[in-house]
């Protein structure tokens, strides 16, 4: 069995807001093998771009704070970690792709210095070494003419492009980790497909392990081992991805699963879940996803349901009490 | 960017500075030949038979009608002749030649102080947003911009020169002449900047671009000093022109306070004197000064925002 990458343990991410702590990441646990693909779905404001800055320590303090949790990077918590340690992690061994490529990548600076500097950086190339290998970068990506383009700047190119100069330059030390928040969201459709089959071609060649952040389950289908779906910051269930698909467990999933459009198979209406997701402070007591779920009942309201194990998944719903349904 | 597009683009703009340059011209003019005084009366005094005063008139040209007045002036200028000073009867020129250095001087090193303190002092407060460092520096900046420069002026004289001697009082010559001017100027000009700093690099902080420099792991100094405040000195640099303007003109007053014997100077002890052809050339040079300093910012200003194109 490959070698555990990445730990993360009851991870807890609050904001202050007013003095108060707003937990936005409550308690969410999963792990990562090298070269394996972990995807986090969950509707705006379930905290996967708060878990995902959250392992890259870069969470905006004042107000967030990492108040609880492990991150195990290669057996060593990245919590602990001093400011300069985690410099020289981030952007050599564990690299970020954000969810904005128009306004992610520097405008007064060309392409090939933003993706040169990270490499004489780490890598301790010299100036003349790391164009050379941004060129490179590029040319993995499959951005036309790289030679033209490394000394462009940003707004001469188009968010397509933008975001695959992301690509490699989050790629260009060869991280051993790579979180993508929602790499594809802000793009046309047709560029979302490139993008995703250049990160899906990366990840083969190079054998990065990707955490893939997106709302998408067919995305997910695509490229993922394992699946974790978030909902208002805890883990509602966690899974292979064949048993999210073939066999969702939580309410949640079935209501993700059934809202995405279905090319192959019985054509099936598609539907929204109902209902919106709460904030962070209207969290009452009981399970977070009461106020939206068709199975519902009195235990729902009163008590949250642990994480429970039934078959390989783990599921936080209290259908499951036992391994099986429970009448509450 | 080309050098050859840049030269263009400076071509370009010193074409257009030219429509403003005749209307100073016309509005300095007009001013001064219409507002009550004589330049004659003061020349000759008050005890003077009516021929000779017609014959100074005449030799000054002051009789003729004033479109044919202002013909004149601008036909010389084109020549690059500013006129003589009826005062002391040399070239307007060769006076201002004198005079401007000692304004520019004043000018450039208050520039160069306010730059020196208002960047370190910016970036320092939004980065220490709303905690010591922050308070202390943007209550430092409150004072500067609440005095005026040329009372900030008299406070130095009177303390640095006048109680601790450590600078001559007023005059002009050394390097220890300009210090407590340039200082004057250059600290109230500094409160003004250093604000613009702040809020510019809060602005930029918060930028998506910064999270993305962090988590290349760039160190803090690097995302700070290269990442965020080449970015945050487009709007300074922009505004960098209207200060020139600020400065050279701002000089006025101050070279009063200390004595320095500069454009400023001149042109109040020559509107005094109704000495008009010296007001007239010293006006021009100012604002053309002052033009010069618009172009540059904008040259610096394409040059820091490589989004700017020139056309
Ligand atoms: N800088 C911040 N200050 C205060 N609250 C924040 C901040 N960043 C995130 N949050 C809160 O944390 C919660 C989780 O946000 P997060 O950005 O992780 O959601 P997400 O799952 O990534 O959503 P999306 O799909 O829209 O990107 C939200 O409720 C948000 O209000
Ligand atoms: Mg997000």
């Amino acid at each position: 069995m490959a070698e555990e990458l990445l730990e993360v343990k009851d991870l807890r991410t609050v904001f202050y807001s007013d003095g108060e702590a707003i937990p936005a990441v409550d308690g969410v646990s999963f792990g990562l093998k090298k070269g394996e693909t972990l995807g986090i779905v969950g509707e705006s404001g379930s905290g996967k771009s708060v878990t995902s800055l959250s392992i890259m320590r870069l969470i905006p303090s004042p107000p967030g704070k990492v108040v609880g949790g492990s991150i195990l990077f290669k057996g060593q918590d990245l919590l602990e970690k001093t400011d300069s340690d985690m410099r020289k992690i981030r952007g050599n061994n564990i690299s970020m792709i954000f969810q904005e490529p128009m306004t992610s990548l520097n405008p007064v600076y060309t392409i090939g210095k933003q993706i040169s500097e990270t490499l004489m950086l780490h890598q301790n190339l010299s100036k003349k070494e790391a164009t050379d290998r941004a060129v490179e970068m590029l040319k993995l990506v499959k951005i036309p003419l790289p030679d033209k383009r490394i000394k462009q700047y940003p707004h001469q190119l188009s968010g397509g492009m933008r975001q695959r100069v992301m690509i490699a330059m989050a790629l260009s030390c060869r991280p051993e980790l790579l979180i993508a928040d929602e790499p594809t969201t802000a793009l046309d459709v047709t560029i979302q497909a490139q993008i995703l089959e250049i990160i899906k071609e990366l990840k083969e060649k190079t054998g990065t392990a990707v955490i893939l952040i997106t709302h998408d389950l067919g995305v997910v289908a695509e490229i993922a081992d394992n699946v974790l779906v978030m909902y208002c910051g805890r883990a509602v269930e966690y899974s292979s991805v064949r048993n999210i698909f073939f066999n969702p467990r939580h309410p949640y999933t079935s209501g993700l699963l059934n809202s995405i459009p279905r090319v192959e198979g019985p054509k099936k209406k598609l539907q929204a879940i109902k209902g919106v997701v709460p904030s962070p402070n209207q969290i009452t007591k009981g399970c977070r996803f009461k106020t939206r779920c068709d199975y519902v009942h009195k235990r729902c309201m009163d008590e949250e349901p642990p994480l429970l194990e039934v078959g390989q998944s783990l599921v936080r719903c209290w259908r499951y009490c036992g391994g099986g349904e429970c009448d509450g | 960017m080309g050098v050859q597009a840049l030269l263009k683009y400076i071509i370009k703009k010193i074409v257009t500075m030219i429509p403003v340059l005749v209307c100073i011209t016309v509005i300095v003019f007009l001013i001064l030949h219409l507002a009550p005084g004589d330049p004659v009366d003061l020349i000759v005094g008050p005890n003077v038979t009516p021929e000779v005063y017609e014959n100074i008139r005449n030799k000054l040209g002051l009789d003729q009608p004033l479109t044919v007045q202002y013909f004149k002036f601008m036909s010389n200028l084109l020549r690059g002749d500013l006129g003589t000073s009826i005062l002391q009867q040399r070239p307007v020129s060769e006076i201002i030649i004198e005079r401007f250095p000692v304004t520019l001087e004043l000018g450039l090193s208050a520039l160069v102080i306010s730059f020196a303190i208002a960047l370190p002092a910016g970036i320092i407060a939004a980065v220490n947003r709303n905690s010591w460092p922050d308070y202390a520096c943007m209550s430092g900046a409150l004072v500067g911009m609440s005095m005026p420069t040329f009372w900030f002026g008299i406070l130095l004289m009177y303390f640095f020169a006048y109680k601790m001697r450590l600078f001559p009082i007023s005059g002009y010559g050394t390097l220890r002449h300009l210090v407590l001017p340039a200082f004057a100027m250059g600290l109230t000009d500094a409160a003004v900047t250093a604000r613009m700093v702040r809020s510019s690099m809060l602005e930029v902080i918060r930028q998506d671009y910064i999270r993305t420099a962090r988590s290349k792991g760039l160190a803090e100094k690097v995302v700070i000093n290269q990442h965020a405040l080449k970015n945050a000195l487009i709007p300074i640099v922009t505004l960098l022109g209207l200060r020139m303007g600020w400065l050279l003109g701002g000089s006025v007053i101050l070279e009063n306070v200390f004595s320095r014997p500069g454009l400023g100077r001149l042109i109040v002890d020559s509107i005094l004197a109704r000495d008009y052809p010296v007001v007239q050339g010293a006006m021009i040079v100012l604002t053309a000064s002052i033009m010069a300093g618009n172009i540059l910012a904008d040259i610096l200003y394409a040059v820091v925002d490589p989004r700017i194109k020139y056309n």
